[in-house]
């Protein structure tokens, strides 16, 4: 334990942007404003998340942090040590061990469970937008369900496309009410937004924090003759053989040579673990590394 | 069908002293329908000004003025508008189009505004600009860049288009050739059978003498000299 | 009749100087009004109050509303009417078109999105069906259909404007509000569009308030007009009396002004 205050924040800061959780967790999709602080890391780094875990984590918690589906990359990395350093939380790589997983991208794969929080970085909360740059006039088509230029992107996506060519931060609508950016997730991850988890979403430069209670009902949206459609590589995991998961291509050499594998490091590990092994796995060895 | 009765005019030029003219005193004259009556008098003695008051495009300071069932004199824009459209016809010496619009709409825009369907609206079109010896490479131009006597020509077909129970004709037959002077005045004789009431200005002597059963001087009309 | 139309007394003021005051008038279904007058007579600023993009400081904007599950339609007034329904209004019985095509388009938008656009504000669903009424209202705008994939960035100035209108017109409103819609276009793309919207405000039956300096503009598209001096209406009427027998000083300035071609 160093000498900051618990998870960085001050107790007041806290207080403040959980009232904006709850508040948000009520009126689930609502973008809430809060008073976003200054991160000791830039934004587009995570800040929103950061806060929203300072806020949510108490003590006895135990802490995961993955980016696109990794817990290895630097940016989860330092996530994961800020919090160790100025919350000495409990950390992990395993999905079901985690009380709060921040993610940056991703939802994990494994299904996560009642008690657990998973935190999201969002960039830009506003799904509306790229088209409607005035914040005035998007607040008031929130307020008053105006949503029809949302389906104008889809309509452009399909005009240029032949398809809804958005892949990820798809837009939903929640509980028939408010439409949602549930930040970049690829559309694969979409149907899962609705869980037995509670889902904090925070933007800590555009100051916004929203919230899925658990088993919101979230749509995707889209339109009667081009249904929304969960998407992925059409390939099984070259390491551990799985056909389920979210993939990363990977150009290994330059001859065109590529391997796909599971963006979710720990789903994959525990695949490997219990003797999956794909096209180009190897049998998993403790520090085969 | 149409009774003029005991109408006035003036004109205040407000940006030449508040000068005030008067044009019209005690102006009356009632034409039945089937009748056709011409407005006589020497230039200026205020002939295109009753046309103009009885089609609306002039106020009328007062008197009535009544078309059908609706005062002219009083009447809303909307009345007047409604009557232009369907009851009274107007044949001016001036075509005034939109650029662009072929002939043809412009003969057949009359009937269209009346609700006829397009197709049979542009078969009455082409057969009234047949009839008037415009011909057909010209019909789907616009008729602004056409001679005095093919716009005149245009003008009376859109004029003639619709069957207005009444119908004012300013000089119909000037700047026309013998043949198509004939047609013109058979389609007025022709209006005049159907039951239309005409009122018209004719320079054309032997034309105002055949198709008109009275004359009116409007130079009685004028102010000063009825007293 | 019910006209479509009541404004009664409509005021709106900019501190001590007078926007626009004591307008009142009737506009019925299918007539198209013209509002003339030169730069900073209050003609625009009683468009805007007119179409909701002012609060008028005094007076009514009653629109004959048509019956819904909430209301049961008939004259209402919009000034006082909620928000969410006054939007409403604008998105479906009433459009808007902009002298400036850019402020009533969205540029970065394609041509078809544009024009789908008020149907998918109104929960159209259904993208074939969409694109089908797209390039139906393209070409009834005679844009061509090949082009309805191209952002308006790649179109003229006049055909902007059709787009324009294309996009408004598709919801099949009753009342459209023109803001000069021909200023700023070549003389022969004016004549094109002048004759579009006669077409289109005869063949839908559309109602019409035009606001434009230009007496040639009033004269082919306007079945009434009302002259804007100083904020006041100084005259009104047919609009081809208004213009050939003008009553008014300022009426009579405005027509004499005017050059001959």
């Amino acid at each position: 334990m160093s000498d900051y205050n618990f998870a960085y924040l001050d107790e007041q800061t806290k207080r403040m942007i959980r009232r904006a959780i709850l508040k948000g967790l009520a009126i689930p999709g609502y973008q809430v404003p809060f008073a976003s602080r200054e991160m000791p890391m830039p934004y587009g780094w995570g800040t929103g998340g950061v806060q929203v875990s300072a806020a949510v984590l108490t003590p006895d918690d135990t802490f995961k942090v993955i980016d696109q589906g990794a817990d290895d990359t630097t940016n989860a990395v330092s996530i994961r040590r800020f919090f160790q350093k100025t919350a000495d939380v409990a950390v992990t790589e395993a999905t079901a061990e985690a009380s709060v997983i921040q993610t940056r991208h991703r939802i994990p794969e494994e299904q996560m469970n009642a008690g657990q929080i998973l935190v999201y970085q969002v960039p830009i909360p506003e799904p509306l937008r790229f088209l409607e740059p005035s914040e005035v006039e998007t607040r008031k088509m929130h307020a008053l369900e105006e949503y029809g230029l949302m389906h104008v992107k889809l309509y452009e996506d399909i005009s240029q496309h032949g398809a809804i060519a958005t892949a990820y931060a798809y837009p939903v609508k929640v509980e028939d009410r408010y439409v949602m950016d549930p930040s970049p997730i690829p559309k694969f991850d979409n149907p899962k937004l609705s869980m037995p988890a509670i889902q904090l979403f925070g933007a800590g430069r555009e100051q916004r924090i929203y919230a899925l209670p658990p088993f919101t009902k979230v749509v995707s949206l889209d339109f009667d003759d081009y249904p929304f459609e969960a998407t992925k590589a059409d390939h099984a995991c070259d390491l551990c053989g799985s056909t389920e998961s979210y993939l990363d291509e990977l150009i290994v050499d330059d001859a065109g040579g590529r391997m796909f594998m599971c963006s979710d490091t720990d789903y994959c590990t525990s695949r490997r673990k219990a003797g999956h092994i794909g096209a180009q796995g190897v049998p998993y060895e403790e520090d085969a590394a | 069908m149409i009774s003029i009765e005991n109408v006035s005019k003036s004109f205040t030029l407000h940006n030449q002293g508040g000068a005030v003219i008067p044009v019209m005193e005690g102006a009356s004259l009632a034409v039945a329908a089937g009748e056709c009556v011409a407005l006589v008098g020497a230039s200026g003695a205020g002939k295109s000004t009753l046309m103009r008051m009885i089609y609306g495009n002039y106020l009328t300071a007062s008197g009535r003025i009544m078309v059908g069932d609706v005062d002219v004199a009083t009447a809303q824009p909307r009345e007047i508008i409604a009557l232009r459209r369907r009851t009274l016809g107007y044949v001016s010496q001036f075509l005034r189009v939109v650029p662009r619009v072929s002939t043809l709409d412009v003969v057949a825009e009359p009937l269209l505004m009346t609700g006829t369907p397009h197709d049979e609206a542009r078969e009455i079109a082409r057969g009234l600009l047949a009839r008037l010896n415009i011909p057909e490479r010209l019909w789907a131009l616009s008729p602004t860049t056409f001679s005095g006597g093919e716009q005149q020509r245009v003008n009376i077909a859109r004029g003639f288009a619709y069957p207005y129970p009444a119908l004012l004709l300013d000089e119909p037959t000037a700047s026309l050739d013998p043949i198509n002077r004939e047609t013109v005045l058979t389609m007025v004789e022709e209006a005049k059978a159907r039951g239309t009431a005409i009122i018209g200005i004719f320079h054309d002597a032997p034309a105002r003498e055949r198709l008109c059963d009275r004359q009116v001087d409007v130079t009685g009309f004028t102010p000063g000299l009825a007293a | 009749m019910t006209p479509l139309l009541q404004v009664e007394n409509i005021a709106k003021l900019y501190g001590a100087r007078i926007g626009c005051t004591d307008v009142s008038f009737d506009l019925y279904p299918g007539e198209v009004m013209g509002i003339v007058g030169e730069s900073g007579s209050g003609k625009s600023t009683l468009l805007n109050c007119l179409a909701g993009h002012l609060v008028p400081d005094r007076g009514a904007v009653k629109f004959d509303t048509r019956a819904d599950g909430q209301h049961d339609g008939g004259l209402r007034d919009t000034v006082t009417m909620s928000e969410p329904e006054r939007r409403m209004l604008s998105r479906t019985d009433w459009a808007f078109v902009h002298q400036h095509a850019r402020d009533g388009l969205r540029m970065n938008v394609s041509a078809g999105g544009n024009v789908g656009e008020r149907l998918m504000a109104v929960n159209a669903r259904h993208y074939g069906e969409i694109r089908d009424t797209a390039t139906d209202w393209l070409g009834r705008v005679e844009i061509a259909a090949d082009r309805i994939d191209d952002r308006p960035t790649a179109f003229s100035g006049g055909m902007q404007q059709r787009l324009q209108i294309a996009r408004n017109l598709v919801t099949g409103p009753r009342l459209v509000f023109m803001d000069e819609p021909t200023g700023g276009l070549d003389v022969s793309v004016q004549a094109r569009l002048l004759d579009l919207l006669r077409g289109l405000v005869r063949e839908m039956g559309l109602s019409a308030i035009i606001v434009t300096h230009d007496l040639a503009v009033v004269r082919l598209l306007a079945d009434r007009l009302m002259v804007m001096k100083d904020g006041q209406v100084v005259e009104t009427g047919l609009t081809d009396q208004v213009l050939d027998d003008p009553q008014h000083a300022y009426t009579q300035l405005l027509v004499s002004s005017v050059l001959q071609v």
